[in-house]
This record gives structure tokens, sequence and C-alpha cells, in this order.
């Protein structure tokens, strides 16, 4: 393996802290991945990125900042990565899915904060997120109170952070004030990258965003086969890698695999048996290395056909319209794409509430198991009228409420075990 | 024992043996011909196997399926089935109970809650996250705080009518709570009695989450605490059943599954 250290120091990380969390989470990659059976062979590209995730990937975003590229980082599926294409920067997810440095990160923000802001916190306090040092700016926005307020104490922390505002309506108001920030945001990478956006650059990057998405696209569709010719844990990992691969490359791998993947299902080949009950997973992202729950999932004798949340169809779906537009044109369709975003931060959400109904119908879901970050409340509030709209359409549901630490995972797994015996009975 | 499921009726010259392993205490029930041959509760310790291995020592059975905190890891040794608690009781409450469709299970580290539909199918069912506030080992620690055994502890809040209100659930804050009470001098007795009314509000929330259906079946080790049962019955209005070993239901379950 080459040695990366040189780089890792001269970003500033801490290198022994930094050893220790690459030792961890190559454990547990192991001990959650690589045990799988009957992987499509597809995977091993997403091995391999994994495997570099804080190594050859941080050395291409070197080696692209020395041709004078910027790296903005983000933290939400509202940040337009089509606008960051377009001064020719790229876009990296900084989300962070493990529970590190906490106590630090408690003398910024309240204890009863959600793990994910929390490890935003712990991953810079603690030197180890090669992404966050990299980045030329880091973007935050405003949507949950949680972040909203975070961002004020996480300014000082990192030097270079952007705050984008948010609507919390769907209404035309709301959408004006998406697409001044947009606008605002578009201006912002301009001047940082020196680079104007052009009528064609703007129409690359949404092409170049598409593409991604109608892969990922392709992948889902595949998945509502029986069986499903892929692990819910290997489309999740899947779903994380988007937020911080080279976006071309990681479509052209994703369509490879899809195209492996139907040929699985023309020879009747799955993960698991036709009879393994199928669950879509819905609620708060799972950034990586959070493979808590889908991991107990498919060592339950069930499988994952979905997620609904930003790390899966949340953040995929929907493409933005770009045949013979003017810029202006371009960058409406770019707010139409994501003013349809159906966050819980909005009210009312009606939006979401049909789109779970719809991707347990078209997944073939047996139940829908909800996934809530303890204190975040924007989707606490939804679980509980989402869980009795399902129940009453005969969709079972099981509401969890967790963080990132392992000491409840002997409860949710007889939680979860005791939910496939509901559905199997 | 009431009525048994078809199931096993048709296989009832198996012998079928079934093993709770909870955090505080593992039971093992064999079940031959409809009747229980062999039923014990014994305590857990640090080496669950070489207890589970001493449990089964010359035991014989045809067939075996664990449940528990502890059933992956009996399965691993032993090869066999494995349910979960909830799916456990509600097998093993209808063989005794035919026609209860609420469950409360309260054990050493977890209160469940249970709703089973008119065929006995788990319904809908709550459980605690990782906190241990309102299960046995709660009761334990503040019957210590309180220089009670169990027996007494129960004794001691039916003793009185009223009770000092205690207002933390956390078992942690709980026991500094009771600790500053005797410290202020306050009556042993309506401490204890508060005590069970705060795990028995705990109790209730979970139950109305999962909706109450008529009488209730109470299990688990909490079960055997004679004010709990007989406090939560006051409050609610309704009548509650305890089985005559309210330890190894979990354990019956399971083998009426095999």
């Amino acid at each position: 393996m080459t040695d990366y250290r040189e780089m890792w120091s001269g970003l500033g990380l801490d290198l022994q802290t930094h050893d220790a969390v690459l030792e961890i989470v190559g454990k547990m990659y192991g001990e959650v991945y690589m045990s799988q059976k009957n992987r499509p062979k597809g995977m091993e590209y997403f091995d391999f990125v994994m495997s570099e995730i804080h190594g050859l990937r941080i050395k291409e975003l070197m080696d692209a900042k020395a041709e004078g590229r910027k790296i903005i980082g983000t933290f939400c599926v509202f940040v337009p990565e089509e606008l960051i294409l377009a001064v020719n920067g790229i876009s990296v997810g900084l989300c962070a899915g493990a529970e590190l440095a906490f106590d630090a990160a408690e003398q910024f923000i309240p204890r009863n904060t959600c793990a994910l802001i929390k490890s935003a916190f712990g991953f810079k306090l603690a030197k180890v997120c090669p992404y966050i040092e990299s980045a030329d700016l880091i973007v935050g926005e405003n949507t949950c109170d949680g972040k909203k307020k975070a961002y004020e104490s996480y300014k000082d922390l990192v030097g270079n952070l952007y705050v984008m505002d948010l609507p919390q309506v769907k209404s035309s108001e709301g959408k004006v004030l998406l697409k001044a920030e947009y606008q605002k945001f578009a201006k912002k990478l301009e001047e940082l990258s020196g680079n104007k956006i052009t009528k064609e650059s703007l129409q690359k990057g949404i092409e170049i965003v598409n593409s991604k998405r109608k892969a990922i696209k392709r992948l889902s569709d595949l998945r509502t086969a029986n069986p499903t010719p892929i692990s819910g844990l290997d489309a999740l990992l899947i779903n994380q890698v988007y937020f911080y691969d080279d976006p071309i490359r990681f479509t052209n791998s994703v369509n490879a695999l899809c195209d492996e993947l139907e040929l699985r299902i023309k020879t009747g080949v799955g993960v698991f048996s036709n009879k393994t009950p199928r669950i879509l997973v819905s609620g708060c992202p799972m950034a990586v290395p959070n493979w808590k729950i889908p991991q107990i999932i498919e060592t339950s004798n069930a499988t994952i056909v979905g997620e609904e949340m930003c790390t899966g169809e949340r953040g995929t779906r929907n493409f933005v319209a770009n045949e013979n537009l003017s810029t202006e044109e371009m960058i409406n369709a770019i707010v139409d794409r994501y003013f349809n975003i159906d966050c819980a931060i909005f009210t009312p959400n009606n939006e979401r509430y049909e789109n779970i109904k719809q991707m347990a119908k078209q997944y073939k879901a047996d139940g829908v198991i909800y996934y809530s970050l303890q204190f975040c409340q924007p989707y606490q509030n939804e679980s509980i009228s989402i869980e009795k709209m399902l129940e009453k359409e005969g969709i079972p549901v099981l509401n969890i409420d967790t963080d990132y630490s392992s000491e409840d995972i002997g409860q949710l797994k007889t939680r979860i075990e005791a939910f496939i015996e509901r559905i199997k009975s | 024992m009431g009525s048994v499921p078809s199931t096993y009726l048709i296989t009832n010259y198996m012998i079928s043996a079934g093993i709770d392993i909870g955090s505080r205490t593992i039971k093992l029930v064999i079940l031959s011909e409809n009747i229980i041959t062999f039923e014990q509760v014994v305590d857990n310790s640090f080496n669950t196997m070489e207890i589970c291995n001493k449990l089964l020592d010359g035991k014989n059975y045809d067939k075996i399926t664990s449940t528990g905190y502890g059933r992956h890891l009996f399965a691993d040794y032993y090869e066999c089935d494995v349910i979960s608690e909830i799916k456990a009781f509600s097998l093993g409450i209808r063989s005794v109970f035919p026609n209860v469709r609420t469950i409360l299970d309260i054990g050493g580290q977890d209160t469940k809650a249970i709703s089973l539909d008119e065929q006995g199918k788990v319904k809908k069912f709550e459980m605690n996250d990782k906190c241990a506030a309102g299960t046995g080992r709660f009761l334990e620690i503040m019957a210590m705080a309180l220089r009670y055994n169990l027996d007494q502890f129960s004794t001691a809040a039916l003793s009185v009518n009223e009770k000092e209100s205690i207002s933390s659930m956390c078992t942690v804050f709980a026991e500094s709570e009771v600790v500053s009470m005797i410290g202020k001098g306050y009556d042993r007795n309506k401490i204890s009695r508060g005590i069970h009314f705060s795990i028995i509000n705990r109790a209730i929330n979970m139950l109305k989450k999962v909706n109450i259906e008529d009488d209730i079946a109470f299990v688990g080790g909490v079960a055997n605490n004679i004010a709990i049962k007989v406090l939560l019955s006051e409050i609610l209005g309704k009548k509650i059943y305890v089985p005559n070993n309210p330890q190894t239901i979990g354990a019956i379950g399971c083998a009426i599954y095999n």
C-alpha cells in the first residue's frame, strides 16, 4: 500500500488518532461487508474505493487542487453539485457516521445534539478527516435547528464556512428564497474558483450529475426484483460513496455493476432467497461508517430493498432538465429539482408521505423500519404520523430511535428480529 | 396448563426443550406430550455457556429452541433455532391463558409490551431502548438502597396507602433520589410504594402504545413482585394474570415452537 503519511501530516491530521480510526473502520468494514455472501463482482470497485477513501481519493483531490481546482465540502443534499461542477470544482460529502471525540464536541454544542452533527465536530476536533482539511470551502445550510445553531460555532473551528439559507415551506416565496440562495452560492463559487459559470459549463455539470442519478435510479429499479440481486448494505455503500467519488468514474462503475445485476436477475441469482422479507429503511441519513441498523437487519434473515433517506432516494431522485435551456433557465431547473426534496425540515411535508407509500409499493417492501437519530426532531416528529399512516395501509412499521453507539445493539437485534417474525407470520 | 396449539399436538411424541437466556437468569423447560416434565430457573453468570451446559447435562430431548439476550450465543454452540423473546412470550402465554391478547414482560434489563391479534399473532410490540430504567435491575438496586430484600420491598409497598413520588426514571439518578429521601427521614414504606409506582407508570405508557386489549398477562421476573401486580390491576381496572411461574413463559414458548 502506498504511504500517505506525508500527505496526511501535510493536511494537519493527527496521525496517531487517524491510524486508530482507519484501523477500526477497516476492521468494521471487514466484519460488515466482506463477511457477506453472494456479493456481485462489481462491488470490488466500491471495496477498493473504501480501502482508499483516505488514501488515493485524497491524493486525487490534492492533485486537483494543485491544478487550481477547488474542493467544496458539503453536509446536505440541498447543496447543488451541478453548480460546483460548473466552476470546475469538486464536491465532497463531509457527514460522518462514527462516535468520535463527542466529549470535545460537547464543548461547542449541547449534549442533546444528534450524532450526525456531533461527529462533524468530533472529526474536526480530533483532526482525522482529510476531506474537511482539504476543502477550500465548507458549505453549511439552514436545515434543522440543530445544524443551523451548530454552524455558528463550527464557523470558528474551520474558518472557511459558508452558510446557505433554506426555505422551510413549499410556497412560491420559499422557491424565490431557494433561487436567491443558489444564485448567491453560484457567485461565491465563481469568486472562489475564478471561473465563470457559462451555459456550456453548467450544461456539462447538470449532465454529469443527471447521469450519476440515473445510474442510481437504474440500480434502484433492479432492486425491485425478487430475489434481490444486491444486498441493502452494498446498495447503501454505493449511496454513501456517491458523496466522495469522482462522479464520472462512479457513474461508470454503478452502470457496470447494473449490467451484472441484470444478468443475475435473468438467471434468477440473488443475494438472499426469494422468501426473505423485504424491508424499506426510512428516516435520517446514514453516513460512513454507520452501517449499524442495515447490518442488524441483513443478519436477521431480512433484506433491505430501498433507502428513503438522504443517503438514498431523498438525495438522488429527480433529474434537472437541461435541454436547449439558457443559463437562467437551467438555474430555474436546478431550483425546481431541489425544491422537490422531501426533507423533514419542511412543514407540512406531504410529498414525503406519498413518496414513502410509493417506494414501499414499488420495491415490494413487506415492512418499513423507520430510523431516527436521537435528538433529530424533524424526523422523529414525522416518524409518529408516518407509522400511523403506513400501519393503516397494512404496512408494518418498526420505529427505532438510536445513535452511533453500540450499547443498544442487543435490544435493537431483539426488536428487529421480532419485527421480522411479525412480518413472516 | 391450558390448551396447546395444534402444531404441538400433531408432534406430541416429541420431547421438546426451550431455553430462555436472560440477563439475570436462565430458564429451561422440557415438554413431553403436552406436559411440563422439567422446569428450572438458575442465575446467569459471566460464563453463560457453562451454566447452559450444566443445565442441559443429562437431559433428554429431541429438539431445542433458544430465546433471550443470549439466544444467538447458545444457538452457535447447539446449532438450534432461535426466536425473539417477543415471539417466545406470545407462544408461551397462549398455552397458559388462551384468550389473553396483551402481555407485559418485565425482565432483568428489558421491559416489553406486546399486543396479539385474536389468533395470537404479534400485532404490535414496544420495548425499552438501551436504558434499564423501570426493569428488574432497577427494582433490585432500589431495594438494596432501602436495605430490603425483594419480598420485603414488595410487602412494604403494599403496607401503606401513601407514597413518596420518585421523579427520576434513570436508575442512577433514582438511586441518589432515594438515598436523599432516606437522609431526610422519609418513611421507608412510602418510598417503596413510590418506586413501585414509577415502574408501573412506565409500564402503562408502554402498554398504551400497543393498545391494551382486555386483560393483561404479566410475565418475567418482576411478575413475582405482588405489589406491582396488585397496583397495576388497581390503576388500570383490569385483571392481571400471572402464570404460576412467570419466569418460564419464554422457555415454554420456545418448547412449543419446536
